[in-house]
């Protein structure tokens, strides 16, 4: 049988197609213009000093010189990685264990799987509020509390030793009850024949949780642990409300510096200049996490 | 995806939408060519911000009344006006995007670097034309113009920050309402006084948050004698380091840590100290008259409530507001600009007096002593007529007004937001740190100061 020249087989499939394009022209049109071409022309602005007022002029790497010259980039770099790292501790194991504990109860799951998630429904300025009257050092209901137990009152978010661990603590309550529901999801998808034959063995509950439900999980666990890595890096609305960055910049993180570049000092070349490289940073880990659902997939 | 702390993106929602907002606006409205404004009946359209919000009715509903007027005396002049005042967070986009108005609302922090950058008309050939213009304040108008005398605005408002306390909590603490402290000694002892008094009332409060702790540190400074930044030799320096600067922060120190005068929670705000004044927890803190109004309405206390006075020391710190223009508005444009904002805020004294009668009549205040925006013999009309209309307790402001003029007011140092994020660490370490030391605090910052102001043109 004759094979049909390209040209008119090429057409043949975009006429038969047509709609399916169309539809996909519509998504790429919307990414490159809302997505795609900010992020580049952001990359840009980098590199050049902006006014809006008059064209903007390239200034080469002389944005990024003076954001290393600054005392502060580096120590919201450290303040970073040191949130990064706390809500690892905190943020990436609690939901974990509620998960866990929470299917293993016969009753009430549904009720508790809904109080975990309440705070995520919250308003983040809302739940910011409420943080700051539990750590008002003065009325406040932590210090209450450890006043009932006869213990001395703490300076939750005045302290510099306290403070980022305060932070944390907001954000680890505001968020995991997303991570716990996807933790219950996969949870239950373990097939119960493995902990049968588990239990038939003689495997005590550490035993199945280490032996069956940890490496049956372990995929789910890497995505959020790397998903979680690149949202922690972002943390802002934390400090911005409760802290402002102090105590002594104690708290000052890389988003919250790149938003006082752009609308303290009103200086978009080094915002954009900082931006890009936090993309950077936050594209390896990206890189990863699309590396491993590849893999898995 | 959403999920324990971090994963969430709604950390991120702030920034990245105003960022992303605001590159999208660069991208999609850059190239706006400036029109004339002018119809062909020769009638110019300005848009202009500082309208009242919704929440605000009687102001916004007086605004409005003063458009007609305005429009009524000016049939060559539309007005198109718009709420919000400026936002940081919005002005660039806007300004990229082409929407910002052709007059706009600025801070007194805000004119120097809007000029360097030449995100402002420059009104010099025009201001000549604007009635009462040469009566303003000079000082206050030196705020709007650059190195070489060119003129980039008008001011509408000013302020000095002084000392605002709790009537009731004085008389209370045994302390004479009338007599407020005069200096920082007395300061500390009616402080002490006042937190004597228990369940959770705090002497005095400062800030120490979102630059504002570096905003009042600066006028602590000015107030010792002190600055916070001079030019040497044609470049400027950081001059907090200093023994001014030393007993401010010591001043500071002894009230948060030796007399526990300023309570224990500390990183505040505007708010969170408005706030407490408001609740009545508070006897003082430092501010501008204009927060008077705010407390008294936002917390449905009585003007009674609040004495001001001067700030002890030899200077204070001061600011204000005023009206810019946008670099791309056409001579038509700015020529009716400057003609509004005359109009509406820099009232002549027979508008002053129609004006005060209808705020007097609504409950706006009347009879705060600032702003004052004139000099000489105009201020002093206008002075006669607030008093005339006063619907304060004008006795209560007699402290700040009698000794106001003996405390030199002093504008904020150049780069200013930047030297008050490095003033707010100073600040935070005092009052967070029972052994802070000031020594080295003071030493370092100065070192971040100087790298700072030597990008100051």
């Amino acid at each position: 049988m004759p094979v049909p020249p390209l040209g008119s087989r090429l057409r043949r499939t975009v006429r038969e197609n047509l709609v399916a394009y169309l539809f996909l022209a519509a998504g790429v049109i919307c990414f490159a213009l809302f997505s795609w071409y900010p992020i580049v022309r952001g990359a840009l602005l980098g590199f050049q000093q902006v006014t809006f007022a008059q064209p903007a002029q390239w200034v080469g790497l002389d944005n990024f010189h003076r954001l290393f010259d600054d005392p502060l980039f580096l120590t919201a770099w450290k303040n970073t990685g040191y949130f990064t790292l706390l809500a690892l501790v905190f943020g990436f194991a609690a939901p974990f264990a509620t998960a866990v504990v929470l299917n293993e109860l016969r009753h009430g799951r549904s009720y508790l799987r809904m109080t975990v998630y309440l705070p995520v429904m919250l308003p983040p300025i809302v739940t910011m509020l409420l943080w700051r009257w539990f750590y008002d050092p003065g009325p406040g209901l932590f210090n209450h509390v450890l006043g009932v137990l006869h213990l001395p009152a703490q300076q939750w978010l005045e302290s510099e030793n306290l403070a980022m661990v305060s932070l944390v603590l907001v954000s680890t309550w505001a968020n995991m009850g997303t991570t716990t529901l996807i933790y219950l999801a996969a949870l239950g998808g373990i097939p119960g024949e493995l902990y049968e034959a588990a239990e038939l063995d003689g495997a005590s509950i550490r035993q199945r949780l280490w032996h069956v439900t940890v490496p049956q999980m372990r995929f789910i666990l890497m995505i959020t642990l790397l998903l979680q890595i690149i949202g922690t890096m972002q943390v802002f609305v934390e400090p911005f409300v409760l802290t402002g960055g102090g105590p002594d910049d104690a708290t000052v993180t890389v988003l919250l510096l790149l938003y006082r570049y752009a609308f303290v000092y009103n200086d978009f070349g080094m915002a954009s200049a900082m931006s890009t490289l936090l993309f950077v940073v936050l594209g390896l880990f990206a890189g990863v996490y699309l590396r491993l659902t590849r893999t898995k997939g | 995806m959403d999920g324990s702390p971090g994963i969430s993106r709604r950390q991120l929602l702030v920034p990245a939408t105003a960022v992303a907002l605001s590159l999208a606006l660069t991208a999609c409205g850059g190239s706006t060519s400036p029109s004339s404004g002018v119809d062909k009946n020769g009638v110019v359209t300005i848009s202009v911000n500082g309208m009242p919000a919704k929440t605000q009715p009687v102001d916004r509903k007086n605004f409005l009344e003063d458009v007609k007027a305005f429009e009524k005396s000016h049939p060559k002049i539309r007005i198109d006006a718009r709420e919000g005042q400026m936002d940081p967070k919005t002005f660039a986009a806007k300004l990229a995007g082409g929407q910002l108005e052709d007059v706009y609302y600025v801070y007194f922090t805000d004119p120097a670097g809007l000029i360097q950058r030449r995100q402002a008309a420059d009104i010099s050939k025009y201001i000549g034309d604007v009635p009462y213009a040469e009566d303003i304040d000079p000082a206050l108008l030196k705020v709007f113009k650059d190195a070489d005398g060119k003129t980039y605005g008008l001011p509408t408002g000013n302020y000095s920050l002084g000392l605002l306390y709790n009537r009731a909590l004085f008389e209370k603490a045994g302390l004479d309402p009338d007599k407020p402290p005069a200096t920082w000694e007395e300061v500390r002892t009616a402080a002490k006084r006042i937190s004597a008094l228990g369940n959770g009332t705090v002497g005095y409060a400062d800030y120490s948050k979102n630059n504002q702790g570096g905003w009042h540190l600066t006028s602590w400074i000015y107030s010792m004698g002190g600055d916070v930044a001079t030019r040497q030799n044609g470049s400027w320096k950081a001059a907090f380091d200093s023994e001014a600067g030393h007993q401010a922060l010591q001043a500071l120190h002894d009230m948060r840590w030796t007399d526990n005068s300023m309570g224990t929670r500390q990183l505040l705000e505007i708010a969170d100290v408005q706030k407490m004044m408001g609740s009545g927890k508070l006897g003082m803190y430092m501010a501008g008259p204009d927060n008077i109004p705010t407390i008294v309405k936002q917390f449905e206390r009585g003007y009674e409530d609040y004495g001001l006075a001067a700030l002890p020391g030899t200077a204070t710190l001061g600011g204000g507001d005023g009206f810019m223009f946008n670099p791309k508005a056409s001579p038509e444009k700015i020529r009716a600009g400057l003609t509004w904002v005359q109009w509406k805020y820099l009232r002549s004294p027979e508008r002053e007096a129609v004006d005060s009668k209808r705020a007097k009549r609504d409950g706006v205040p009347i009879g705060l002593p600032q702003p004052r925006l004139f000099a000489g013999d105009t201020q002093a009309e206008i002075d006669r007529i607030h008093a005339r209309y006063a619907n304060t307790p004008v006795g209560n402001y007699r402290p700040f007004v009698e000794r106001n003029a003996q405390v030199a007011t002093k504008v904020e140092p150049p780069n200013a937001q930047q030297l008050y994020t490095i003033l707010d660490g100073v600040m935070q370490s005092v009052l967070t740190k029972k052994d802070a030391d000031i020594d080295t605090l003071l030493k370092d910052a100065a070192k971040k100061a100087d790298a700072v102001l030597a990008t100051v043109k």
